[in-house]
């Protein structure tokens, strides 16, 4: 066998206070997939940021092709065929896809932009592997998936070898993941190289050829998928064994705590997002709401978390009306609200970890002295909910924004759920945490359910949806097409709801 | 107010608008530039006070209206190589360095004026159109026209320059690589650092161009105007980073800005000439530009969105 495209020896990498890399070696061949595997804040995104030129490491080599690289910015690592699609995606709202892929490359017209001729290879690269998009449009009017199509298309652009891809499947629907694995394999075929990022287990045994599992920064093993199972590696990555499905006791239902009648709600571009829309949510259960994103579940959300006027209808939690209700009324009535965008919508990024914590009970007695805050009493409280939620955070006041995605969450869970809710509203839970996280978290919305709280679980992951609901609503261009208790489910028939033909 | 709505006092009110329109206009495409590349510049009048001083010491001196705009450009060149090593290169807090460069300038200005004049001498007013040198006599005949002669031909050099700058910044934003970098460190700068476009190297030269046509827009005014006096600017390049909000970051709205306050204090200054104003309420009347701007800001602001990174540093980590 040639030599591998790339070969990661003894990588090291140190944050204040984390140690994100810890003498990580890994490689990757031609034509295959290698996964890396591992829990929120293994180390994953800082290792392919390395690659990437974005970081250096402390100690450690990289080879390309057999010889030794010095990537010192991420315009080496382009010019070194190694294209990345981030986490995050690294894409210009205002610009259009022609002026995102030919940012940073010389014009063929001087100083003058040549999106013609891009637009043109942009659509020879598009035919040729099936990433249909237009290169006129600015980004901010395509969908997620579109997106992800330019950042594979801006790699493809600048004849990437290697493929980083971070996660990208956490933000895309069932279709949309098949669809972009399709491409993937593609790529395979004509001997790319991909480095491939998920936590989801069964997308990781599909796609991979190799798999490499971090725990800590440290790796922990290198395997296969004939080699291992799912149950193994959820194990591998935590370091311990892992419950992949919940175990839910049985509680009794109690009465109504929620009450959606004739609810309408408008979207941001002003159509009707959530049409009349009926729902009774009981103490003591978990509706999961299924559906593709963009079907009226976030509007519906916002709505009973009085982010988002209603157009017509009522919302009536216990016995209160909530229907022209405030955030902080909603709160005052017993919701607590966990948003689909936790960066945007959940926690404020440059705030440290114990004000996110605080962000809304921080007026309460038990926090204050004299007045002021009590930082004792603060501190012991968040130190208590970080311990908790196993927060992987070095301290109380790290800034928010540079946690891992799936403790950011892990923070915003910890918040709402502290406050003994009688609605809990939780919006993707579990989108881009790892496997250990999911399940603290999981189990968290099982307790919730036992101490009889009426929990609306929003999800695009019907494996997430059939694992924890106790009854299933189906959402399709706003409107609740099918709605099954648990036991009369079947994932083909959610499915085929979902995509309207239920 | 009747003796206002006659066809010649109009005329000569929107022709004054259009001159006055002109270091506004100036200033804010220069800003508009730096702000879409996220660097917000509150030292615009400092840096027109300067380039105002310069431009007209070198005319008391020389004579020479050339060398002294060449004068006010080079001011500019240097201040904002001040400004981008700050604020670029060392990672300052924008709004604090801004009004930093402010006051250097309002202070320096003035400490020079004391220095090296000392009292107000006048010097000769950037010409017309008919009055330059040599060609004047070309353009003569135009200037008599009905309507058109005033508004359109009896305007100097660097009136034509600054609207003339509307379409080329526009072109230069949006049709050029660099304006696409510019457009893209200003709304993502991890994004554009992640394509090997360089965010230092481009907000350098987006806040050059700013600055050279601030010092340009002093000069300008200082021989319009053919006097310098302590805050000559009295906050024009104040207004014009105001414009570039209210013209939503697009130079031709800026230029709709521009021209709307030229035409504010132009009428107002023609009612105050004809008594439709009263003496006794003149200050109160020299409030109404300002006025009419911030309306405007607060009625069309909340339509427009600024660029993402607008006034936020960038580091890689
Ligand atoms: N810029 C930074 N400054 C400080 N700490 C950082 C920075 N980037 C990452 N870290 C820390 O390094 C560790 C590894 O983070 P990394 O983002 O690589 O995790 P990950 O495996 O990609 O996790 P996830 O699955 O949540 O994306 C984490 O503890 C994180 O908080
Ligand atoms: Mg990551």
């Amino acid at each position: 066998m040639s030599a591998p495209v790339l070969q990661m020896h003894n990588i090291t990498k140190t944050f204040p206070g984390v140690l994100a890399n810890d003498d990580v070696s890994f490689d990757v061949h031609a034509g295959e997939v290698h996964t890396l595997l591992g829990e929120n804040g293994a180390g994953k995104s800082t290792l392919m940021k390395i690659l990437f030129g974005l970081y250096q490491p402390d100690s450690g080599q990289i080879l390309l092709r057999g010889q030794q690289a010095n990537i010192t910015s991420p315009t080496d690592a382009i010019e070194k065929r190694v294209g990345m699609v981030h986490q995050h995606f690294m894409l210009v709202p205002t610009l259009t896809v022609a002026e995102n892929v030919a940012l940073g490359l010389p014009s063929s017209r001087g100083l003058r932009t040549d999106l013609d001729a891009v637009s043109e290879r942009i659509a020879s690269i598009s035919e040729q592997y099936g990433l249909s998009v237009d290169p006129g449009v600015e980004i901010w009017k395509l969908s997620v998936g579109e997106r992800q199509r330019v950042e594979i298309i801006k790699a493809l652009y600048r004849d990437a070898e290697l493929l980083v891809l971070d996660e990208p499947t956490a933000v895309l629907t069932p279709q949309e993941v098949d669809d972009l694995f399709v491409i993937l394999r593609q790529m395979t075929a004509a001997d790319t190289a991909i480095i491939f990022i998920s936590h989801k287990l069964h997308e990781v045994m599909e796609l991979s050829d190799r798999i490499t599992v971090l725990r800590n920064g440290r790796v922990t093993g290198h395997t296969t998928p004939a080699e291992t199972s799912r149950q193994q590696l959820a194990d591998l990555m935590v370091g311990r064994e892992v419950k992949l499905a919940p175990d839910k006791p049985p509680v009794d239902l109690g009465l109504v705590r929620l009450k959606l009648r004739g609810v309408t709600v408008k979207g941001d571009r002003g159509t009707i997002a959530v049409d009349n829309v009926d729902l009774d949510v009981h103490a003591g259960e978990i509706l999961g709401v299924a559906g593709v994103s963009g079907n009226g579940q976030r509007e519906l959300a916002e709505t009973i978390a009085g982010l988002r006027p209603a157009e017509a209808g009522s919302v009536q939690l216990d016995d209160t009306d909530l229907s022209k209700a405030n955030p902080a009324q909603s709160r005052a009535a017993g919701l607590s609200y966990v948003p689909e965008e936790r960066m945007k919508d959940g926690a404020v990024g440059e705030f440290d970890v114990s004000e996110n914590l605080l962000l809304i009970n921080h007026g309460e007695k038990r926090f204050l002295r004299n007045g002021l805050f009590n930082f004792d009493a603060i501190k012991s409280h968040c130190q208590q909910l970080v311990d908790d939620f196993a927060v992987k955070t070095p301290s109380l006041s790290t800034p928010t924004s540079s946690l891992s995605g799936g403790n950011i969450q892990k923070v915003i869970m910890a918040r709402e759920l502290e406050s003994s809710p009688a609605v809990l509203v939780a919006a993707q839970p579990t989108r881009g945490v790892d496997i250990g996280a999911a399940e603290y978290i999981h189990s968290q919305l099982v307790k919730q359910r036992s101490d009889g709280v009426a929990i609306v679980m929003i999800s695009e992951d019907l494996d997430e949806v059939l694992g924890l609901a106790d009854r299933i609503a189906v959402m399709f261009e706003g409107r609740i097409v099918k709605i099954v208790d648990r036991e009369n489910a079947t994932k083909d028939q959610l499915g085929l709801a979902m995509a309207g033909a239920g | 107010m009747s003796q206002f709505f006659t066809l010649s006092v109009l005329t000569a009110t929107l022709a004054t608008a259009i001159k006055f329109a002109v270091p506004y206009l100036l200033a804010s495409l220069g800003e508009t530039i730096g702000q879409r590349s996220g660097v917000l510049n509150l030292g615009v009048d400092g840096i027109m006070l300067l380039g105002a001083f310069g431009a007209y010491y070198t005319v008391l001196e020389t004579d020479s209206h050339l060398l002294g705009l060449a004068v006010g450009l080079i001011i500019g060149l240097l201040m904002g190589l001040l400004y981008a090593v700050v604020t670029v290169f060392l990672h300052a807090q924008q709004g604090i360095s801004g009004i930093g460069i402010f006051l250097f300038g309002l202070g320096f200005s003035d400490l020079l004026f004391q220095e090296l004049v000392g009292s107000v001498k006048p010097v000769k007013p950037l010409p017309t159109l008919d009055k330059l040198p040599g060609v004047g006599g070309i353009f003569e005949p135009l200037v008599d026209i009905d309507i058109l002669g005033p508004l359109v031909f009896d305007h100097d050099l660097m009136t034509y320059t600054a609207f003339l700058l509307v379409p080329v910044v526009t072109w230069l934003l949006n049709k050029t690589t660099f304006g696409m970098n510019v457009r893209a460190v200003g709304e993502n700068p991890q994004a554009a650092d992640s394509l090997g476009v360089s965010v230092a190297r481009t907000r350098f030269i987006a806040i050059m161009f700013g600055c050279v046509l601030a010092g340009l827009a002093g000069a300008t005014l200082a021989l319009q105007l053919a006097v310098f006096q302590h805050n000559l600017t009295n906050g024009i390049g104040f207004i014009a980073v105001a414009l570039v909000y209210f013209g939503a970051w697009q130079p031709r709205w800026v230029m709709a800005g521009a021209l709307l306050y030229g035409l504010v204090t132009a009428t107002r200054l023609r009612w105050q000439s004809l008594d439709i104003i009263p003496q006794g309420a003149s200050d109160i009347a020299a409030m109404t530009p300002a006025i009419i701007t911030i309306l405007a800001l607060v009625l069309l602001a909340s339509r427009a969105r600024g660029p993402a990174a607008l006034t936020k540093p960038f580091t890689r980590h």
